[in-house]
């Protein structure tokens, strides 16, 4: 009984991703592109960054960045929390 | 980990500071060709791993100076914020000082984009590179044979 639940599941995912795959659209084709062709339009002329990427990363999504910041900080602080010397001996 | 063989160590002295200026390059020019301030800064800190690949971790101990990565990083992480504040009349990280893409001057025409990519890879280095240096003190720390008995990973 089990089996079976598992083999019917299994088989609804199996469809339900081969649907979503058929339905994507073609590779360089996006549905959506009202943000990126904004992107795209706005970055060299008004922010004279001719990497849209590093554009998009500290100007336009700056926040996101800072956030990136804090976990590389965060990181930081627990690996050294975690291999301090001293403390209480074993 | 013990030094490896002098082929290694020659190696290393050709290549380490080549990798930092080329880090350094990358993060200098984030703001018009691929890369930026993480890669850059990750770029700069496979120096350390370098020198404790190839010297072992004893000399870089002696060497290493971890005040000055645990500088870079603060100094990095405060310039970022600092930065991102300064345009806030406007909103948070409003890019106040970009200028027209033909302008010259000191600071690149993207303005603040070039900054925060320098402030990045700075705190990116130094906290690759505290990392690095923390985690084999970490190591060595349970070890209770002395140094020249250590087995490394190439021996």
């Amino acid at each position: 009984m089990k089996k079976m639940i598992f083999v019917v599941a299994a088989l609804l995912l199996g469809a339900m991703v081969v649907g979503a795959v058929d339905n994507a659209h073609p590779f360089g084709f996006p549905g959506k592109t009202p943000m990126d062709d904004f992107f795209l339009a706005d970055a060299l002329p008004n922010r004279s960054t001719e990497n849209i990427v590093t554009a998009i990363v500290f100007d336009y999504r700056g926040f996101d960045t800072i956030g990136e910041a804090a976990v590389l900080f965060t990181a930081l602080c627990a690996i050294s929390v975690l291999f301090r010397e001293g403390g209480r001996k074993r | 980990m013990n030094p490896l063989s002098v082929v290694v160590r020659t190696g290393c002295d050709l290549f380490a500071w080549f990798m930092v200026v080329f880090g350094v390059n990358v993060l200098v020019h984030g703001y018009m060709t691929p890369g930026g301030g993480f890669q850059g800064g990750a770029i700069i800190a496979t120096f350390t791993a370098f020198l404790l690949v190839a010297y072992g971790g004893r000399k870089l101990l002696g060497w290493a100076n971890e005040k000055i990565f645990d500088l870079f990083e603060e100094v990095g992480l405060l310039a970022f914020f600092f930065l991102a504040f300064m345009g806030f009349p406007v909103t948070f990280f409003y890019n106040y000082l970009v200028k027209p893409l033909a302008a010259g001057g000191v600071v690149p025409p993207a303005g603040t984009t070039a900054l925060m990519s320098i402030a990045v890879g700075l705190e990116v280095s130094g906290a690759l590179s505290m990392v690095i240096l923390t985690m084999y003190r970490g190591i060595r720390m349970f070890e209770t044979a002395p140094m020249e008995e250590e087995i490394g990973h190439d021996r």
